[in-house]
């Protein structure tokens, strides 16, 4: 009992630091929790959803965002979006990639653009920018980051993402400055976001003939960013079952071989 | 008793050899992705087929690429060096068979069976040797007896089909998997 | 117990071998007929699994090296493009390692607060203990290094205020601690040459663990295991062999073990990460909260805990060193605190210090606790934990140690054992 004392002390401490602090505007809203396919250890990813969140990255966010760590062959690989081969080549043949230099040693033509080919398998998707300076130029100073681990360079994950894409519709509070060209995002550190809201209703088109509304396509394409960020985590989570089943069954039998062995013993 | 000199497994043997047997398993299942890691990976398999344009290649020009890191030879073949390589019977080669991805191993070869169209020649340029890479043979600048290549490692020569005629490469310049996909375009691989 | 063999060679072969290297006999003699204690229990199995850890860090890292580049501008698409995303199973191989880490701390706490309970550091095993305590701070320099080397903001900046704790001799003599850590980047700043070289003594120290584990296993075997009733082994009536009785225990529990490590690997391998480590390291940027590995936390609380630069590397560095004078600084004649009901209760609130300052540290600066209104700074916890830490080893080892009566021990191991098995 003495000894539970300071431990409940420690913990009744621990507890009541979890109590949320005053109001305050610029501090950002607690994140929205949705529902992911591929939550939990079961999760996989929806392959349908992924298949239109890249869509939706390349028909929106890629005019400013990179996904450098990303190759057009992972886009036919299993646990992705379920693209044939055929399909990713032509996906990829549908970028123009910085060519190489050509026999005369050029990668400019004449009117000084870079000479460009089109995208094999092997390429990853090319920036919208040449370099970090260029896109800076863009957006006013600000940078857009690589996409290619978002989903898990932001804590809080994928509801972090899906929050700060569906929290523009909300009005700053009264007396909330929107400081000069920025936009308000109540999901943001500072809630002064320097990305204007990339996603409306109706932004994209799904063949599919699922709804296109702001939900929908947020949801879609952090699933597709989660895929980016995380693309092996179908085979993951099917070996993690594989391997805690054999791992029950293992610790089981030496359970049984310790019992026998020690049965004399204590 | 007659069989107490060679005793049942008890439980108790079985229940040992069951768990040892299933944390080997165990181990070598482990072993895999310990192993395989040292494969290829999905980067280079990307790069395993991959497209060349032959446009721009003259005739009597050999053009190299690098394919599966390895040197490409795609040279384009005169009619002297077509005729050439067509009169020789296979008989007096050191190697007989094509060596030909896309046919059947035991082909003969010929020249014929060297090449899809008699002008295109595509090699993968590594001597079947110990692995240099034979220098090509040109009008301007002959290389060894044979009009093909020349690998100056030991000295191993082939003629303008790219088949061995003097060791001690024991075999001809293996031809890759390949297609036309156009007539200005092959995919390899 | 050491001394006398009972190996007898097999086979014309290995009566060979014994009389030219005895690697047989060791073996036997270590991990076959070792006479251990009949009453280890399940915190004595940590010995087993913190060797298992050791293995699997040297395994997968030695793979890692394959694939990973140590170049300021490659490291991190070595790391998170090339080895997550391309190699065949290097997720696996470099979750396995990332966790490995966490797995590998979390046992070493156990297996030394487990000898901090049952007095192991106590004579005949002084030399144990500290092989032990080198071995722990080999541990933390590795994982220090190891995690500077996929490159990201947390890698980068947190490289930067372990090396700066350098600096803090600037205040000893001018200009020393600079000079040091400039030395230590090859830089004026953390970068390309200090990373270079952290991956090279990452590679290093992991083999120089392995040596001194070895001197570890071998001061272990000269005075044999201490147990939880903290009396000597007085006759073969007291021991076991240690195969099969404890090659089967340790199998168990470190199947168990794995258990653990696999859920982590497997369902939650970002678990003991940090988001700021997926974007690449930026010298120019510093993320808002610089949080160490959970591992170093309470010794960072620590740190944070004094406002004067050089009296808070003096009392990080204390902390570590305080661990060597354990030995000396216990005057009492019972090792194990099941007879000692004063220290008992002084070692549970030694643990419940080290994982209050381990919360501390993981909290911002300037936080601050409130209770019932009355706002707390948390740097008051930490001065309030970092006093308790020294005041453990300094004042109520060895004056408790005085004091305190202990509870009658045990006849022997045998009697104990055997007596509770009557009962039941
Ligand atoms: S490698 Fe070509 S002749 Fe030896």
């Amino acid at each position: 009992m003495k000894i539970a004392l300071p431990l409940a002390a420690v913990v009744l401490g621990i507890s009541l630091c979890a109590a949320a602090s005053a109001e305050d505007t610029s501090a950002p809203l607690p994140i929205k929790h949705m529902q992911w396919s591929f939550d939990g250890p079961f999760g996989t990813y929806d392959q349908a959803s992924l298949q239109r969140g890249f869509q939706i990255y390349k028909e929106v966010c890629s005019a400013c965002h990179s996904l450098n760590l990303v190759a057009f062959h992972d886009l036919a690989a299993p646990g992705g979006p379920g693209f044939t081969e055929a399909q990713a080549k032509a996906i990829a043949a549908g970028y123009k990639i910085p060519a190489e230099p050509n026999e005369q040693g050029e990668i400019f033509d004449a009117k000084g653009n870079r000479l460009t080919r089109p995208g094999i398998l092997a390429d990853h998707f090319p920036p919208p920018f040449p370099n970090e300076q260029a896109a800076r130029l863009a957006f006013g100073g600000a940078l857009p980051p690589d996409l290619s681990l978002i989903v898990k360079a932001r804590a809080g994950g994928p509801n972090y993402v899906y929050s700060i894409l569906t929290g523009f519709a909300q009005r700053p509070p009264k007396g909330f400055k929107v400081l000069d060209g920025k936009f308000y995002n109540p999901y943001f550190p500072g809630r002064n976001i320097s990305m204007p809201p990339p996603l409306m209703d109706g932004t994209v088109t799904f063949s599919d003939g699922t709804p296109n509304n702001v939900a929908q396509e947020a949801h879609d394409v952090v699933t597709f960013l989660s895929w980016a960020s995380e693309p092996n985590l179908d085979q993951r989570h099917r070996m993690g079952l594989e391997v805690m089943a054999f791992l029950v069954l293992l610790s089981g039998l030496l359970f049984l071989s310790y019992r026998k062995i020690w049965k004399d013993e204590h | 008793m007659a069989t107490a000199t060679k005793p049942e497994p008890t439980r108790r043997d079985f229940l040992y050899l069951a768990t040892g047997a299933v944390g080997a398993v165990g181990a070598a299942f482990a072993a895999w992705p310990f192993i395989d890691q040292m494969n290829p990976t999905s980067a280079v398999l990307a790069l395993a087929s991959i497209e060349v344009d032959i446009s721009s290649i003259q005739l009597g020009q050999q053009v190299v690429f690098k394919w599966r890191g390895h040197p490409l030879f795609v040279r384009r073949r005169t009619p002297k060096e077509i005729a050439e390589a067509r009169a020789v019977p296979v008989s007096e080669l050191i190697d007989p068979v094509a060596r030909n991805a896309n046919l059947p191993d035991s082909a003969p070869a010929t020249d014929a069976n060297r090449e899809f169209k008699p002008e295109w020649l595509v090699l993968v340029g590594v001597c079947t040797h110990l692995g240099c890479t034979p220098t090509v043979s040109t009008p301007q600048s002959p290389q060894g007896d044979y009009g093909g290549w020349l690998c100056h490692c030991h000295g191993s020569q082939y003629d303008t089909a790219g088949r061995v005629r003097k060791g001690p490469a024991p075999q001809n310049l293996a031809v890759p998997p390949y297609s036309f996909t156009s007539d200005t375009k092959i995919k390899v691989g | 117990m050491a001394g006398h063999s009972t190996y007898v060679p097999a086979s014309g072969f290995e009566r060979w071998l014994d009389s030219r290297l005895p690697i047989m006999r060791l073996m036997h003699d270590t991990m076959t007929t070792f006479p251990t204690p009949r009453n280890l229990n399940i915190w004595y199995t940590f010995g087993g699994i913190l060797t298992f850890c050791l293995a699997v860090q040297i395994v997968t890292g030695i793979v890692l090296a394959m694939h990973y580049v140590p170049s300021a501008d490659l490291a991190f698409n070595s790391v998170e493009g090339r080895i997550m995303r391309e190699v065949n199973y290097g997720w696996l191989i470099r979750y396995i390692h990332a966790n490995g880490a966490s797995m590998f701390f979390f046992a070493v706490y156990i297996h030394m607060f487990r000898g901090l309970y049952y007095g192991s550091y106590k004579a005949p095993r002084e030399v144990l203990w500290l092989l032990g305590v080198l071995i722990y701070v080999l541990m933390m320099a590795t994982a220090f290094f190891g995690y500077v080397l996929p490159w990201g903001q947390m890698s980068f900046w947190g490289a930067t205020v372990i090396t700066s704790l350098f600096s803090a001799l600037d205040q000893v003599i001018p200009h020393l601690g600079s000079a040091i850590t400039t030395w230590l980047w090859g830089d004026f700043a953390v970068g390309d040459a200090t990373l270079n070289r952290f991956f090279s003594l990452h590679y290093l120290l992991p083999f120089v663990i392995a040596g001194v584990v070895g001197l570890h296993i071998w001061a272990l075997h000269v005075p044999g295991n201490n147990n939880p009733l903290g009396i000597d082994v007085k006759g073969p009536q007291d021991t076991l062999p240690f195969h099969p009785y404890y090659t089967v225990k340790d199998a168990f529990y470190l199947s168990l073990f794995i258990m653990l490590f696999a859920a982590f690997v497997f369902f939650a391998p970002d678990f003991f990460g940090n988001p700021d480590n997926a974007i690449q390291a930026n010298p120019l940027v510093t993320p808002p909260d610089i949080v160490p590995e959970w591992y170093l936390l309470p010794f960072y609380a620590m740190l944070r805990s004094i406002p004067q630069k050089l009296i808070g590397v003096l009392v990080l560095v204390g902390a570590l060193l305080t661990l060597a004078f354990i030995p000396w600084l216990d005057t009492s004649k019972v090792r194990s605190c099941r007879f000692r009901p004063l220290m008992k209760q002084c070692f549970w609130l030694l643990v419940a210090d080290c994982v209050m300052l381990g919360y501390v540290g993981s909290q911002s600066a300037d936080a601050a606790l409130s209770l019932g209104g009355m706002q707390l700074p948390l740097v008051w916890l930490a001065r309030l934990g970092t006093a308790y830490y020294y005041g453990f080893f300094w004042l109520i080892m060895p004056i408790v140690g005085l004091i305190e009566t202990p509870k009658a021990l045990p006849e022997s191991i045998a009697k104990a054992v055997l007596g509770a098995k009557a009962k039941a």
